[in-house]
């Protein structure tokens, strides 16, 4: 995709600018500031639209897949400008992680027959009305159920004391033995290098060890189906978008469909929009709203003193969010973690910045960065306390069943200068299919 | 605000010393040349031999004097090692399938040594004795 | 019990302070399944927040972590610690512009990728509309190898001919140019000739090897541009024999 759009002249890219701030006047989006990072100046982009396309969130919790930038910067801008951030409870934890790194061991391995066993070696999920275990392979069941299922299941596990104790962390196996050297090595070769460089397991001999791990936000920018926030001129697609499509758990692929999908929705949109007519700009309004977002930056880059490390504010969010909003939650976890997140919240102004270069300061980034986490995390938090039933990825020990009398319906969290937001809701848009039971195993038959 | 990218330049002259493999690349480009000059050594015996058996026999001494046959036992390490590294690097330039199989490189090199031995087997039979 | 520790001396440059690069030693703990990026992870967290350096996905994937660690082009994340001795170098690629500490300018081979027209040139463009352009498992199977380029630019640094000559295109950059040009749906090799085969393109590389050596998701760029030369070779010749020939 990056290659192809080398083809198009008119596309002018910004490499490695970090942005900041969405500049919104009176409901509409008139551009975005960003930090050119090699030379830390601060620049004003206007623009009759803005996309924003920046990803989840994944990195607010310890153990995930995601990259490094995976820091919901976009999800914030927007939330911050007053775009809620909706459906933020559902994150998905992907059930096959590698412990330690969280490098995602795809579900392709599964799909091609691989089983996860306990420390019994016993295939644990027919325990979870995801069986009967055979015949295997069999779509939508087993270890072919849905994610946010195999990961309440290793969570289980782990409570009855049945998964493997290794230096990372509670594992299960993931075994690939018995599809044999030469249908791994052709169709899953990735992995078999994965977990031999990273954890010294080669999967043609021994079973990978694996836990869940974070993968996946749900949640993000309200959009509606044509990607447009409610906010004029701007749009938003991808992950750090919620339409929903994926409701409370999505399923493997579809991210990449959805990309493609409401990406060139998002260009449509924004193009016909910044086609039909500018309404009137009031050009020192902007100016100001930049001024202000620049100031705001200069005033974190220019801190003296401190006693917070950007590193350690971010592992007390990560802690704080595994144990509070993890795969099972319940009130007492989830307020533990709102009031802890404020906690964090009211530390970050103390953060210590010793980096006072210019040119490309990471340290700087990575307190916008966190920043940016904290706003996400307790929109997370918040959303998932007040959502007081279980449905597919947001699981309450405290509210074990899905109640669609009540919660059939999308959370809205907005942002709020006290740091947690107001949660209001909006109905689920439903054509064509109805809501179920989610039946998996023999239970489909 | 003062970006000053720092350029660091290698050695023009000595930047193959920095890494064995530079060093094998120089030896497998340094190869070349003590082929050309044995070269020009048997274009001067084939001269030579042009001028009569007395010419000839003097030619011979050089070449089968001490210099020149240090010099000959050089230039074939180089010229094998020529070979070697010129076969090494075959199955890159002419990948190779049978059907939708890429044939695999260790069949190609293992072909090109045979047909080296085949050749030079045969030339030796003709011409050595 | 004391824990065993690993030494890193890793080049650090602020152009706003420092007239040039100077190393700077941070003693690590040791762990057995860690990466040289783990590594440097620990020094930004826990000793020194100014250290800059690009990472991204830790798996070998993105590209983004590409250094020279004890002289050779690796990966950081898939560089690891146990692999190496309990002295560990860690500068930036070379044959780039440094930044800032283990960042270089990557702008060079920025501009040589758009030159050489990494994208579909199609003998007839299809809207989106009309359907894909159809390609059998069997003529995917001739350039896939080639489509795995991270832009790591790892080749590069290792390319002495790159080091020597600003004005070679590079190995990345050749072998995406002949990715496109091995896709049966595209009809772009004239277009990319003018740069791929000029003196600064594929004449310009000498066959060293060290590129494909070094790469990551073994695309073998070396192997690319030899068969660029072969096939360039090829059309050069044609071209006089057959000049009516549309290539």
């Amino acid at each position: 995709m990056f290659q192809t759009s080398l083809k198009y002249p008119s596309i002018e890219r910004f490499d490695e600018y970090f942005s900041t701030d969405l500049i919104v006047i009176d409901g509409r989006c008139h551009g975005v500031t960003a930090i050119e990072m090699r030379t830390g100046q601060v620049h004003l982009f206007r623009s009759k639209c803005v996309i924003i396309a920046t990803g989840g969130a994944g990195r607010v919790f310890p153990f995930t897949t995601n990259g490094a930038i995976k820091t919901g910067d976009g999800m914030a801008m927007a939330y911050r400008a007053g775009v809620p951030l909706k459906d933020m409870e559902f994150v998905q934890y992907h059930p096959t992680g590698l412990p330690g790194t969280g490098i995602l061991i795809t579900e392709g391995s599964r799909g091609e027959g691989g089983i996860l066993v306990n420390k019994d070696g016993y295939r644990y999920l027919q325990d979870y009305d995801l069986g009967p275990p055979d015949p295997w392979p069999r779509k939508k069941a087993m270890e072919l159920g849905p994610r946010d299922r195999l990961s309440q299941a290793f969570w289980h596990e782990q409570k009855k004391g049945r998964t493997i104790s290794t230096d990372y962390g509670d594992v299960v196996h993931l075994d690939l033995r018995q599809l044999g050297e030469a249908k791994i090595n052709e169709r899953l070769p990735m992995v078999r290098e994965l977990s031999s460089s990273y954890i010294g397991v080669d999967p043609v001999y021994e079973p990978i060890p694996v836990r869940p791990v974070v993968h996946y936000t749900m949640g993000g920018i309200d959009t509606d189906v044509d990607a447009a926030t409610s906010v004029e001129g701007l749009y938003a697609a991808g992950e750090c978008a919620c339409v929903s499509i994926n409701g409370a758990n999505r399923l493997g692929s579809n991210s990449l469909t959805e990309l493609l999908v409401f990406g060139a929705r998002a260009g449509r949109g924004a193009a016909k929009f910044a086609m039909c007519g500018v309404a009137e700009t009031n050009d020192q309004q902007i100016q100001a709203a930049a001024q202000a977002a620049e100031d705001r930056i200069l005033q974190l880059f220019r801190r003296t003193g401190g006693t917070e490390s950007v590193s350690g504010l971010r592992r007390d969010m990560n802690d704080a969010m595994e144990a509070g909003a993890g795969i099972y939650r319940s009130e007492d976890t989830l307020q533990a973690c709102t009031e802890t997140l404020q906690q964090i919240r009211e530390r970050y102004k103390d953060v210590l910045l010793t980096d006072k270069s210019n040119v490309f300061n990471t340290d700087l980034i990575g307190a916008l960065e966190l920043g940016s986490m904290i706003d996400v995390a307790a929109a997370m938090a918040c959303s998932a306390l007040q959502r007081k039933e279980s449905r597919g990825s947001h699981q309450r020990l405290d509210h074990p069943e899905r109640d669609d009398a009540a919660y059939l319906k999308h959370s809205l969290a907005h942002y709020s200068a006290t740091g947690l937001p107001n949660i209001d809701y909006c109905g689920v848009m439903i054509t064509r299919s109805q809501p179920a039971e989610r039946v998996y195993g023999g239970a489909q038959e | 605000m003062s970006r000053r990218p720092y350029i660091r330049e290698p050695s023009k002259t000595g930047w193959w010393l920095a890494q064995p493999r530079y060093i094998r690349y120089m030896m497998r480009e340094i190869s070349a040349v003590f082929i050309g000059i044995y070269i020009v050594v048997l274009i001067v015996g084939l001269w030579q031999l042009s001028r009569g058996e007395a010419a000839y026999i003097k030619f011979l001494a050089t070449a089968e004097g001490p210099a020149g046959l240090t010099f000959a036992v050089f230039a074939m390490l180089f010229a094998i090692y020529h070979t070697y590294t010129w076969f090494q690097v075959t199955p890159k330039a002419m990948p190779l399938t049978l059907g939708s199989k890429r044939i695999p490189g260790a069949f190609i090199i293992a072909a090109h040594w045979f047909g080296f031995v085949l050749v030079s087997t045969a030339l030796w039979l003709l011409v050595g004795s | 019990m004391s824990e065993r520790v690993i030494e890193l001396d890793i080049l650090r440059y602020d152009p706003e302070q420092d007239e040039a690069p100077h190393f700077q030693t941070y003693t690590v703990p040791y762990r057995d399944d860690w990466v040289v990026l783990d590594a440097i992870n620990y020094v930004k967290d826990e000793l020194d927040c100014t250290l800059s350096y690009r990472w991204s996905c830790h798996m070998a994937v993105c590209g983004s972590c590409g250094m020279i660690v004890n002289g050779e082009p690796v990966l950081a994340c898939h560089a690891f610690l146990r692999d190496y001795p309990q002295k560990i170098r860690i500068e930036p690629l070379q044959n780039f512009p440094v930044e800032r500490d283990l960042v270089v300018v990557m702008d060079d081979f920025m501009d040589k990728l758009s030159s050489v027209k990494p994208y579909l040139v199609a003998r007839e463009e299809k809207d989106v509309d009309d359907g894909e352009y159809l390609q059998t498992p069997a003529e995917l199977a001739q350039f896939k190898q080639y489509t795995a380029c991270i832009n790591c630019l790892l080749c590069y640094s290792a390319c002495p001919q790159y080091a020597l000559t600003e004005s070679f295109v590079g190995p990345a950059a050749l072998a995406l140019a002949h990715r496109y040009n091995l896709d049966s749906r595209d009809v772009g090799r004239s277009v990319r000739e003018d740069v791929v085969a000029s003196n600064s393109g594929i004449w310009e590389c000498s066959f060293v090897g060290a590129c494909s050596e070094v790469c990551p998701k073994t695309v073998d760029p070396a192997a690319a541009i030899q068969q660029t030369k072969i096939a360039s070779t090829g059309d050069y010749f044609l071209k006089f024999l057959m000049p009516w020939k549309r290539q």
